[in-house]
């Protein structure tokens, strides 16, 4: 493996300004190393010859001292972002073939950083699911194996496994996610790297293909604090083609980032502490806990009391949005059409074909929510706990300034594992899912080992808005950890 | 609540998607599962509190009604299934 495949984000831009590389050498030795990680499945599409095509322009404009702020960094897309004349998929059989005649904002603002696109990533289909186990071009492989089984084929988390796993597998020097309900944050940590979902608003939705539209938002997925800061900064900013786009611009994050925890005051949610959690991931957070202490944070003990119903919200919500936004998949405009004897049959063939499993249980719950009779009881119900959740964190952020809990409640599992229980597949995400209905900004940091020698990591979530805090304490925290391990098949080269 | 094949027959053909009969049993199952799940939100007290459908606490922003994009016919429908003289063709629907 290249040594140019070690720098992070921050030190391959130093490199490349300096000239002591160019991003050619850079995009070739990622290329390379692409393909002998072919076997991960985490690329749906990897586009190699546009890749040297924009590093030889991100070449010419660095020779020119006109660098943008991400002048010549490869990056992987997941293939949620419409990406003008390349495939896009959502990795959904229903989209077969689809080519979008337009880029998404957020790609855009990539590539007018300088950015180079080597591909695009596997994701849970239509991003619903929390193993990438839901995609019709098949599973992503975690890089990472367990100590004790090392045979066994692991799952890097969902919905952006694809992205997670080429940022651990160093087959991309970062990547774009999106984050739904914890599709950014869990497969962070199942993978050992840094996962940042921002603000609601942050970044436009405008060109990505949606999902639950008043939850689904982009973030970066990196391998530093730092790294995921420089992205997202270049991936955000206002968008009038997204009417829920933030206007105000979001304050320089690297500005904030080591200026430490000192005098921060940090929550920990009781209602965190859930029934049959691993010890270990207990441990990992009262080391986390320690850390901030011993950096000088005030650590105050908070209650987010609507925590255990965000999940069963959430299964209300985002397939209420789902079932709306897929109606529009009916095998006129785009994609898969499976022909039937008359209009109706076409639609019902064509989506009964074109959605995998999942799509079609969260389509019809969704639907059913929905519907005349039981709006009331399921979806405005569902509403106002979301407005009492919001309440929750409202509360806790006039005491707290950021609020540290568990990512996830395990380790990465087994390919194939939760399969059979859709509604333990589910509860992968109760960590996450609550700041995805309050809207607020949150990172996952690795923050170390489970007894099977497999990455844990952190999610610190600040205030609407409030990015700066979430990379400033994201950052204490990795400092703190060293967090250093990677997985063997990097070691390995 | 909990729902039989006919009711979830019936929201397969509002959501468009055929669902053969020898899977029915099995959706029903599924579908019931995750109501189950969801209907935890009986015991939250919601008595007062205004839903909420928008976290960014912005007021829609608006502009003048002009158009400001468009005129591109063959792009909008060169990803279409079937397209005749840049029209999308469906299955004939009157008789």
């Amino acid at each position: 493996m290249s040594d140019l495949l070690d720098l992070t984000l921050a030190e391959a831009r130093k490199k490349l300004a300096a000239k002591d590389i160019s991003s050619t050498e850079l995009t070739r030795a990622y290329i390379a190393r692409m393909e002998a990680t072919a076997a991960l499945n985490a690329y749906i599409t990897t586009t190699p010859d546009k890749a040297l095509q924009m590093a030889e322009q991100a070449d010419a404009r660095l020779a020119k001292g006109e660098a943008g702020a991400l002048e010549g960094i490869p990056l992987a897309i997941k293939d949620l972002f419409c990406t003008e004349g390349v495939l896009t998929t959502a990795a959904s059989h229903i989209l077969d073939g689809f080519i979008p005649p337009y880029e998404s904002t957020v790609t855009t603002n990539l590539w007018q950083a300088g950015a180079v696109l080597l591909g695009k990533t596997n994701l849970d289909e239509f991003a619903m699911g929390s193993s990438n186990g839901t995609s019709y071009y098949g599973p992503v492989e975690n890089p990472w194996r367990s100590t004790d089984e090392p045979d066994k084929k692991l799952v890097p988390g969902g919905s952006s496994g694809g992205s997670a796993a080429v940022v651990a597998a160093r087959s991309a020097l970062a990547a774009t996610g999106t984050d739904t309900g914890g599709s950014i944050r869990q497969p962070a940590s199942f993978s050992g790297i840094v996962g940042m979902k921002p603000t609601y608003g942050r970044c436009s939705r405008w060109g990505i293909v949606a999902f639950a539209s008043s939850l689904d938002q982009a973030g970066p997925m990196a391998r530093t604090v730092e790294d995921a800061a420089i992205m997202l900064q270049a991936m955000a900013g206002h968008d009038p083609k997204d009417s829920t786009s933030a206007p105000e611009p979001m304050a320089d994050l690297t500005a904030s980032l080591d200026q430490g925890v000192k005098g921060m005051r940090i929550g920990v949610p009781a209602e965190y502490r859930v029934d049959g959690m691993p010890e270990e991931i207990n441990k990992a957070w009262q080391q986390g806990i320690d850390w901030l202490k011993a950096e000088g944070a005030e650590i105050v003990d908070i209650s987010l009391p609507h925590t255990k119903y965000a999940l069963p919200t959430y299964y209300i919500i985002a397939p209420a949005e789902a079932s709306s936004n897929l109606a529009r998949y009916d095998g006129v405009r785009y994609g898969l059409r499976v022909d039937g004897g008359s209009l109706a049959e076409m639609y019902a063939n064509t989506r009964a074909e074109g959605f995998g499993e999942e799509v079609r249980r969260r389509v019809l719950i969704g639907t059913y929510v929905l519907s005349a009779g039981y709006y009331d009881a399921y979806y405005l119900k569902a509403q106002k706990v979301r407005a009492l959740l919001r309440r929750d964190f409202d509360q806790a952020f006039e005491k707290v300034d950021a609020i540290l809990t568990p990512t996830a409640p395990s380790d990465a599992f087994a390919i194939g594992e939760n399969e059979d229980d859709p509604v333990k597949m589910y509860l992968n995400d109760v960590f996450t899912v609550p700041a995805s209905l309050a809207g607020l900004p949150g990172i996952s940091v690795p923050a170390g080992l489970s007894e099977r020698g497999l990455p844990l990591g952190l999610q610190v979530l600040g205030r609407m808005f409030d990015e700066g805090s979430v990379v400033r304490v994201g950052r204490a925290l990795e400092r703190a950890a060293d967090f250093r391990a990677v997985a063997a098949m990097v070691r390995e080269g | 609540m909990s729902l039989d094949k006919a009711t979830v027959a019936s929201i397969a053909n509002l959501a468009r998607i055929k669902v053969p009969d020898d899977r029915l049993e099995a959706m029903v199952g599924d579908l019931n599962a995750i109501l189950g799940f969801v209907e935890q939100l009986d015991e939250v007290d919601t008595t007062g509190v205004e839903p909420l459908a928008s976290v960014t606490g912005h007021s829609l922003p608006q502009r003048e009604d002009a158009v400001t994009d468009g005129g591109y016919q063959a792009r909008v429908t060169a990803n279409a299934p079937e397209s005749v003289h840049g029209f999308y063709v469906v299955p004939k629907v009157v008789e």
